[in-house]
Order: structure tokens, then sequence, then C-alpha cells
């Protein structure tokens, strides 16, 4: 079991720009309206990786941007956790059809964006962090899979790091096969020591036993819960948002989270 | 968090299946690389091809798991006793207590691109037998390993493109370190596939014959396939001269571009004195420094600076890329064994194809395979996207 605090938290999702201005509607005071987000450009990327950066890279680095503002921490110090079930759409889609054609022409930026770690690159390149990241999946289990190392990393090197979790839908025929929702970009600051900063204590523990799923009151909020794995962290958030002390049980990991706001 | 004892590995590349093939292969010098004849691939490149895989079946419970990339997992656990030894650490520690951490780049991906030629004419769905969470999925590989050995602790696939295998030693590690597990299973797999194949070829970064890593007339990559695991435990009093350690694990980004080194190696450096740092050891201390050398223009230049800007120009360094090509997210899991088994037999090993050593480099290349007393060994893995990380084995101090 690891004890760690939350000091920060960046929010992309349908209806849901921010944690600052989506917490009334996470905390059940403000009604839910699904509407549709696209996450801007990446003003700190040099022009070139600016016009590269697809969807993925684009959401990552808004989600993350917002948490470390929040905590007031600057990305260079902070090593990097980023969690998604898989990558870029319509990356791996236009791959996937080049190489269905005669021709075979694969466009060479589509090439390097195709790896998993490809925002934490953009990340690293927009940030001039040179602190370990890592990119990992464990399909709809990512988010409490990044969260784990997330913690653990705190934990073990006594050091704030940012967690980045993201999944985008894929256009068909992907869709069909691995049908995600909705974008859905959330990054929690997480950090070994409690700070005036400090928005709730968190504690991360493999689950003892299978339990069900936590899930969200609101049918509208569950399904995008349920539509992207990167929104398994809906709940955290709907409980930080009430400034309650519960726990919740999210894809194998049990997390304890008190609210200190 | 260090050390931890590295108590069973398996591997399975061009150059054989298992520890002693390996072995062979990298004292005779022998060569995986072949023209390449992957599936319907045309291209003027060389590939390190694992020719037994086609006829690799995975066992009938796991049958919708079936792809290139799982089967070569499968293959490999199959060697040098690495299942029996999951299953004893299993029974020694509690399913609970044990984690599962690979790496791959691509995964199944082959599926996807063996589907989107088999798209219906009238609705472009992709074939009923395209099973995405299995296959194609990222997490395909730990969801798959998770079950076929009965582990039931922390895990996941880590995706840092090349240095993605070398990354999973540094999650196992911390995990262990933070009483989330006792032991736990590192490596991964990556198989060919198009993607790579024509995604290099996009980039003008494969070879047209095999790759010559540190050549003073090296051309490019000639991309290899293998799976490789290893077995992490916390280190008992009793185990004999002969164990082998994992000494650190040293990670770092480039923060610079997504497909180019940096030109100096910084992050290379960076990688390698951490895993320093996380071990308490010198650069002296380090006996071969088995290199990610890949044969690229750029890449082997940016090496060669924070090699030897950190090592002077006295530690012997090869790349093994010549021998199985350049295997991408395995190239890490593979190194390491190479690094372990150059420890525990005795010998520095070479780079066939390489024949003259690009004369403005200033690290020490060893060209051929010699005898040698190897105690301590690191070994580096680069990534796309700037990823780096360095490891340390080493014998009992």
């Amino acid at each position: 079991m690891m004890r760690v605090f939350i000091e920060g938290i960046g929010l992309v999702g349908p209806g849901l720009v921010g944690w600052a201005s989506s917490r009334a509607v996470l905390a059940g005071l403000a009604p839910y309206e699904v509407r549709p987000v696209r996450p801007p450009p990446v003003a700190m990327l040099p022009p070139a990786e600016r016009r590269r950066a697809g969807l993925t890279i684009r959401l990552a680095i808004a989600a993350g941007v917002e948490a470390l503002a929040q905590a007031g921490r600057d990305p260079i110090d902070m090593p990097l956790v980023c969690a998604a079930s898989g990558g870029d759409g319509e990356t791996i889609h236009e791959t996937l059809a080049a190489l269905a054609t005669q021709q075979r022409e694969v466009s060479p930026t589509r090439f390097h964006n195709s790896v998993h770690n490809a925002p934490s690159g953009y990340w690293a390149v927009a940030t001039g962090s040179r602190l370990p990241s890592i990119s990992l999946s464990a399909f709809d289990g990512s988010f409490a899979a990044g969260l784990l190392e997330a913690a653990v990393q705190a934990t073990v090197h006594d050091h704030p790091v940012t967690l980045i979790a993201y999944d985008v839908p894929y256009p068909e025929p992907l869709h069909a096969a691995r049908p995600i929702s909705s974008i859905f970009g959330v990054a929690l600051v997480l950090i070994p020591h409690r700070t005036e900063r400090a928005l709730a204590g968190l504690t991360v523990a493999m689950a003892e036993a299978v339990l069900p799923e936590t899930r969200m009151a609101d049918t509208a909020l569950e399904q995008v819960r349920v539509g992207n794995p990167a929104a398994r962290v809906l709940p955290l958030l709907a409980a930080l948002a009430r400034a309650e002390t519960g726990t919740m049980h999210v894809d194998g990991i049990d997390i304890e989270l008190t609210s200190l706001c | 968090m260090y050390p931890l004892r590295l108590s069973q590995f398996s591997v399975v590349s061009s150059v054989g299946a298992g520890q002693a093939a390996t072995l062979g292969a990298l004292r005779d010098g022998t060569s995986g690389l072949r023209p390449c004849g992957f599936e319907t691939v045309d291209l003027p490149t060389y590939t390190g091809t694992v020719e037994a895989l086609d006829d690799v079946r995975l066992p009938e419970a796991f049958t919708a798991f079936d792809c290139r990339n799982n089967r070569l997992a499968e293959m490999a656990l199959g060697q040098d006793g690495f299942e029996d030894s999951v299953a004893a650490a299993v029974a020694r520690y509690g399913a609970r207590r044990v984690g599962l951490f690979l790496g791959t780049s691509t995964s199944g991906i082959l599926q996807a691109e063996l589907a989107y030629r088999a798209r219906d004419a009238t609705t472009g769905l992709l074939p009923a037998w395209f099973d995405y969470e299995r296959t194609h999925n990222v997490g395909s590989l730990s969801t798959y390993l998770r079950q076929r050995l009965g582990i039931a602790g922390p895990s996941f696939v880590v995706s840092c493109a090349c240095a993605s295998t070398a990354k999973t030693f540094g999650t196992a590690a911390r995990m262990i370190a933070a009483g989330i597990c006792d032991a736990a299973v590192v490596g991964g797999a990556d198989t060919l596939c198009l993607t790579t194949l024509y995604g290099f070829h996009a980039l003008g970064l494969n070879a047209p014959g095999p790759c010559r890593p540190f050549g003073e007339s090296r051309d490019g990559i000639s991309i290899g396939e293998a799976a490789g695991f290893a077995l992490l435990e916390k280190p008992h009093a009793s185990h004999g001269d002969d164990a082998l350690m994992l000494y650190g694990v040293g990670e770092s980004n480039d923060a610079y571009h997504m497909s180019s080194p940096h030109p100096e190696g910084i992050g290379a450096r960076l990688a390698m004195e951490r895993a320093l740092t996380a071990a308490g050891l010198a650069p002296g201390d380090i006996d071969y420094i088995n290199l990610h050398g890949t044969a690229t223009r750029v890449g082997d230049a940016a090496e060669d600076q924070a090699v030897s800007g950190l090592f002077g120009g006295d530690t012997p360094c090869s790349s093994t890329k010549g021998q199985t090509g350049h295997t991408l997210g395995a190239a890490g899991i593979v190194e390491a064994i190479v690094s372990a088994l150059a420890i525990r037999h005795g010998f520095l090993p070479g780079s066939p194809h390489t024949e003259t050593v690009d004369p403005s480099f200033r690290s020490r290349y060893q060209l051929a395979c010699e005898p040698a007393r190897v105690d301590t060994v690191l070994s580096n893995s680069f990534g796309f996207g700037g990823s780096n990380c360095s490891l340390i084995l080493g014998r009992p101090r």
C-alpha cells in the first residue's frame, strides 16, 4: 500500500474541459451535458513538432499542462507516467490503410508518431524534461496500471511525478473492433509528502479481492467512464469534487481518497 | 532497490532458441541476418527472422491470443525451463505476489495489417477473426501471459519503442522496492510486421545488406524479431557465486526529437550515469558495454560520444545487432541476456559484418568475440521518442 497526495488535476473530456469548470458537474451540483471537445495545438512545441502533433499528443499535453499549472510545478523537474490502452487512432488507421495498398507508402511522420510513447516524446521536447518517462498499456485497465506505476515511483523515488492517462476513438473499421466512445485525457500530479497545495491524500494498493468496479451515479457520466479507458478515473474525480473521503475499486486497484480541500 | 537476483532467463532470436544456441552463436560470431523474405514484403533489406515461428501453436485454451508476437513469447517461455521457474516462483511467493512487466513496441499489429487487407468489399468491416484486444492491443502480451502463467500480481505492458523491454527491469525493481510484489517476470517480445519494415524504409533507415554497427561504412539497421524473459527476485543469502544480479537501471529522455537521437548523446549519457548511480558504481567498474549500436549514421555517432565521454576509450564495447538484428522493443531483454551470458561464460561479444570501425569514434569497439573475465556489464537501449534506458548486470560483489 502506498500513500501519496494529489496536487494538481488536468481534465479534457466530452463536456468536461478543465478541472475547475468540471467540478460542479462531477459533484452532481450542475447538470452534465455531453459536448464534443478538441484539444488545442500545443503552443509550447517548436513549429515542426506542433504541425506533426496528432490528437493523442495534444490531448495528453493539454491535460498535463493544466495539472502542473495547478500544482505550480515546472514540468522540467517532473518524471512522467503515460497510460493509454492504445495509440493515436488516425495515425494507426492511416498507416494500416497505406500498408493494405499496393504501394505501401507509409508516412515517416505517421510512423514515428505510431509508437505508444509518442505523447511522452513530444512532452519531453515541449518541456525540455530529461527525467525518465514511461508509457504503458493494460487494455481497459490502463488508468489503474498507470496510477499504480506513478504512486510506486513517487513513493520509491520520494519525488513528485506526473501521471497522464488518455485514449481517443479509432476511425472505422477499427472503431467496430475497438469502440472508444469519445476522447478523454486526465493528468494527476502525485507527490510523496503533503504540501499546502495538496488537494487529497490517496492510498493505492492491489485489490485484496475481486470487487465490483465503482461506478458513476449519473447515467451519462457512467457511459463516459465505460467508453474510454482513461475515464476510469471518473469515480475518483467525482469523490474529489464532492470533497468526500471514500474507497474506490478500479480495475484491480483499491484507492482510498481523503479530501483535503 | 538493488541488487535484485536474475534467477532465470530465456531467449529466442534469429540466432537460435534458448541460452545454449544463443551462447554458441555469440561465441562463433554467427549472424541470423538474411535477405528479407518476410510475408509479402518487397524491400531490399536484411532481417533477423525466427524461422520456426510458423509452426508454434499457443495452448488450446489461449488460441484467441494467436498472433506472431504471442507465438514468439510462447516459444521463449518454453526455453531453458523458464515456464517451470515461473511456476516455482508462483508457488513460493503466491500468485498475487508475482508481478508481470513486459515490453513490446508493435505487439500483434501484424494481425491488424492482415485484417486491413481482408476488409469486406461492401461494408469495409474488418474480418470476424480479427481480435483487437487479444492480438493488436499494446497490452495483449501481458493479458496473455498473466493468464497463461497464472500470475495475479501487478501486470502491464511497457511500450517505449526500442527501450521497452529494458525499461521493464526498472518497473520491476520499483514494484519490488515498494513491496507490491516479491518477484517479477520481465522482458517481452517484438516481431516482424509491415509497419516497422515499411516505416523504417520510409525513414531511409533500412540497410540494404546486414547491418554494420559502429562501422565506417554503416548504412542503417537490419530489423530482427525476438522474445526473452527474466525472473527477478530479491536476493537471498544462499545464492552461489554464479548468481546474476541486476545492480541498477538508469532512464532518461533526450527531449530533442521523435526519431533522431540528440547528436551529442546527452540523453544516452544521462541514462548510463543514472544506472551507475543506482548501482553505486563508477565507470571504471564496468568490464563491458553492450551498445545500442543499431548501425545508423547518427545513432552510433551519438552513442560513441556518450560512451567515450563517460568511460574514456578503454572499456570494451560492442553491439550484437549484427547477429540478431535490431529486435526493436525486444532489444533490451535480448541484450540483457547477451550480457548475462557474457558474465556467466566469460567472453566479450563481437560484431560480425562490421569490418572497419568508424575512425572518428573514440570508444574501444570489440570486433571479434574473445574470452575474458567479465564481472559487470552495462547494456544500452534507446528508442524513438528519445526514450533511453541502461541496465547494469553483474556477479555478486
